[in-house]
């Protein structure tokens, strides 16, 4: 597989969110707003890449029975890291991520991304697996976060476009809206790579 | 290099180094970020006490300890050229939709709300997260509270003067229980 595909693979094709369908908490979570969305994506992006990076440099060194272990350790360091950089230097974006920053960790497509891919492929592949799939959840992050803000708050990005003293469909920015917009957006993605 | 065999030794010895590099990893990061994160916090805090107060030159600290909660109320006392401008309270409540709401509440020398400035909250986002915007917490503004039944703010649907948000009563009703407990903190500060 040359790097391009194996970049862009994880915008559509492969697509953590609308193909895969991992990682649903923190994309129904945190997408209630895009910026939100924008965040928790670069975040998640930062561990992939990291994680990818380095379980793909010790896949030799780490025993099959242990590797589970281990490849949890590798990417809890990562985002306690990225925890605390972002409460550092961005404090107001760290306050809105609040819990969904720790729980990268638990984000199945880290995991999934490290035994599916980083443990059997060389550095570089792995290194580019992880920045297309972590863009990719971050794009399927900011779609759902438009579409959301814009039907439930009737903003995109915090600009707002309707009546500032007016609400918008509120179902919209609560998970039940998550869910009904997600089910739209992979119906409609399995349409188009069906068709194409 | 051929791959390891998941003898006990080899897992002991790998899970071993991977813990050890990751914690020494993680002690230096800590220690790189641990003044930064103090000094953002700290910044927020003088930040939302110049929004909710008068300007001032010097400030006065005190800590108290509501009947009813588990956390100091700390009471800033503003002053310009030692008269009092203002009183920034540093209050919370326990009772918002998800948990913890931290509030600035500024009040003038005369006992009226100048401002309020929300410094965390956990609330539905698109719907308690309101509290956040003027639309909501300017409603305060000019409010004096011991003029009110029973010396307590409340939304409409308890009989009282504020428009809660729609779809966010109990996030409004937290709200008020924290400007409730900042008056409550500052009655006694001024006692003193």
């Amino acid at each position: 597989m040359n790097q391009w595909s194996n970049f862009t693979k994880g915008f559509i094709k492969e697509s953590p969110t609308f193909a895969l369908i991992l990682g649903m908490c923190p994309t129904l979570g945190v997408s209630s707003a895009a910026i939100n969305g924008l965040g928790m994506g670069l975040a998640t992006t930062f561990v992939l890449a990291m994680s990818n990076l380095f379980i793909s440099a010790l896949k030799d060194f780490i025993p099959d029975k242990v590797r589970i272990p281990a490849f949890i350790v590798v990417i809890a360091s990562f985002v306690t890291m990225v925890d605390l950089v972002m409460a550092a230097y961005v404090p107001a974006l760290h306050k809105t991520l609040g819990i969904f920053i720790p729980l990268i960790v638990v984000n199945c497509i880290v995991l999934g991304r490290a035994e599916a891919f980083a443990s059997r492929n060389s550095v570089i592949s792995s290194l580019i697996d992880g920045l297309g799939m972590g863009l990719g959840f971050t794009f399927a992050l900011i779609l759902l976060g438009c579409i959301r803000e814009a039907l439930g708050n009737g903003s995109v990005f915090g600009y707002k476009f309707i009546n500032p003293t007016s609400d918008g469909i509120l179902i919209f920015v609560l998970a039940p809206g998550a869910f009904i917009t997600l089910g739209f957006l992979i119906a409609f993605i399995n349409r188009f790579r069906k068709t194409s | 290099m051929a791959k390891k065999e998941s003898t006990l030794k080899n897992m002991v010895i790998c899970l071993l180094t991977i813990t050890v590099v990751a914690s020494a990893a993680l002690a230096g990061v800590y220690n790189m970020t641990k003044e930064p994160i103090a000094a953002a916090a700290n910044q927020k805090k003088i930040d939302a006490i110049h929004q909710v107060i008068p300007d001032f030159d010097r400030l006065k600290r005190i800590a108290y300890l509501p009947p009813d909660g588990k956390d100091s109320v700390i009471l800033y006392y503003g002053y310009k050229n030692d008269s009092l401008v203002g009183v920034a309270v540093e209050t919370y409540s326990e009772r918002g939709f998800s948990g913890h709401i931290g509030l600035m509440v500024g009040f003038k020398a005369d006992g009226t709300i100048n401002s309020i400035e929300v410094l965390e909250q956990k609330e539905t986002p698109g719907l308690g997260t309101k509290m956040t915007e003027p639309a909501f917490k300017d409603q305060f503004k000019g409010l004096d509270i011991s003029k009110l039944p029973n010396e307590q703010p409340k939304v409409k649907k308890d009989q009282g003067t504020i428009e809660a948000i729609t779809a966010a009563t109990i996030s409004s009703r937290a709200f008020c229980d924290a400007v409730q407990r900042a008056y409550q903190a500052k009655k006694r500060g001024d006692e003193k």
